[in-house]
């Protein structure tokens, strides 16, 4: 049986690992294979790397952390951050990265989820979507949300986006459910549940963890694949091993 | 010990020569058809699509190379689906090296296609390859095409009905996981693999 993934997150900037509050307000966490190591010792199922200046700056991923990643180890690991391109995916899948995750740039030019998905298969094909529910009660979906600055609202509803990029090639979804990220009060159950019911890759939800009941809530009520946090993982509030033997409890399929 | 890797284009082709560099091996990663048929043992790796990966072969002249090798061989994931007679995706002809037709999983409720992440595996067949896999082990898999129960399956794994996780034929052998990726298990399978 398939187990469900527990996926702690780094967001990487000028080469170090760091967490913000609500996107805003970045500290440094530690190295980045440091980390990696820690996170793959304590049981990690999988590991996305989110380069989150990359795509506000117009640049792509520096390889060269890739690389040092994926040398040392031996769970999959994703990389997310100002792929524009197929040569730039190639370039980063080159390096060791199993997945790449698109966001900004796929919304800049959708075709590229098709041209990914062509050139390498859809299970190489993550993409994130980042949103936001609107006074209008909308889902609708937010780019370039590694920089305050430039973060814009778009006319785009999230549940279409999820539908588009299906059809063009997407082998994985992230929601990164910004309303409930960075604060710790759980993932935003109702809008997995209902991205769930659109969406038939697997679903990874993002933004909220702050306790093990939140998790089993996840993969329990909205039935997602993985489950990704950061800052919960981060600050060692909650240790994998003690989360998976948690979850194990509560009758949901873990790798211990 | 001479290890290498045929480079189809796979793009998983860094992560599994780290892996056996972790092992102590260095595999050179090549298209040079007396390198691969000197070798001792030869690994195909393979993330992709299955047209595109035996478009390569065909373009780097290395099918009938593939299929006259009589030293130990190793497909992973794509290059295991390639060892196989033909696959639904893309409708092509592979190498035809193991007797089994490639299928596509079909999506369900509850069943997302690709599978991906990491399931059980359960031993059918004992097999050096497989020495200290204890049953539940868990592997890391990422594909939307399997290969059915068959003869030549040594392990498989269970997504809406069991498939092949290993399979073994002559000297030709398939993981559709990821050994470079599936942790201990993983570094276990290509161990063996090596020492075969």
């Amino acid at each position: 049986m398939l187990s469900r993934r527990i996926i702690p997150c780094l967001d990487v900037r000028d080469g170090k690992v760091v967490k913000g509050v609500r996107f805003r307000d970045h500290v440094v966490m530690g190295e980045i294979v440091d980390l990696a190591m820690r996170y793959r010792d304590e049981g990690a199922d999988e590991l996305v790397f989110y380069d989150i200046t990359a795509s506000p700056q117009e640049r792509s991923v520096d390889r060269a952390w890739v690389e040092r990643v994926a040398r040392v180890i031996d769970i999959p690991f994703c990389v997310a951050g100002g792929i524009r391109n197929v040569e730039q995916a190639r370039s980063v899948l080159h390096a060791g990265a199993d997945k790449i995750s698109v966001n900004s740039p796929a919304l800049e030019r959708p075709g590229l989820i098709d041209e990914l998905a062509a050139a390498f298969g859809v299970q190489c094909v993550v993409v994130g979507i980042d949103s936001l529910r609107d006074d209008d009660g909308i889902w609708r979906v937010r780019q370039y949300t590694g920089d305050p600055s430039r973060t814009q609202a778009l006319a785009r509803s999230t549940l279409d986006w999820m539908c588009e990029v299906q059809q063009r090639g997407a082998g994985e979804i992230v929601l990164n459910c910004m309303g409930s990220d960075g604060v710790r009060q759980g993932y935003d159950l109702e809008q997995l549940e209902v991205a769930r019911a659109v969406c038939q890759v697997p679903l990874i939800a993002s933004g909220g963890a702050g306790l093990p009941e939140h998790f089993r809530d996840a993969f329990a009520d909205a039935d997602v694949d993985g489950a990704l946090a950061a800052s919960v993982f981060h600050s060692g509030a909650i240790a994998i091993p003690a989360l998976k033997s948690y979850l194990r409890k509560q009758g949901i399929e873990v790798r211990l | 010990m001479a290890v290498v890797l045929v480079d189809a284009g796979g793009t998983n082709i860094g992560s599994v020569r780290y892996a056996l560099q972790r092992l102590g091996v260095d595999a050179e990663l090549t298209a040079d058809a007396a390198l691969i048929r000197a070798a001792d043992k030869v690994i195909l790796p393979g993330v992709g699509a299955a047209g595109p990966g035996m478009a390569r072969l065909h373009e780097l002249g290395l099918v009938e190379l593939m299929r006259s090798l009589t030293q130990p061989v190793l497909g992973v994931c794509l290059g295991m689906q390639l060892l196989c007679r033909r696959s639904e995706e893309a409708e092509v002809d592979c190498l035809g090296l193991i007797p089994a037709h490639v299928q596509r999983f079909v999506e369900a409720p509850g069943m997302r296609v690709p599978h991906m992440g990491w399931n059980q595996l359960r031993v059918r067949k004992p097999h050096p390859l497989l020495s200290g896999l204890s049953e539940k082990d868990w592997a890391y898999f990422v594909h939307s095409y399997a290969v059915p129960v068959g003869d030549y399956t040594l392990v498989t794994a269970d997504y809406g009905g069991e498939f092949s996780a290993v399979i073994a034929h002559d000297n030709f052998y398939g993981m559709q996981f990821h050994p470079e990726r599936s942790a201990e298990v993983g570094a276990k399978l290509l161990k063996n693999f090596l020492v075969l």
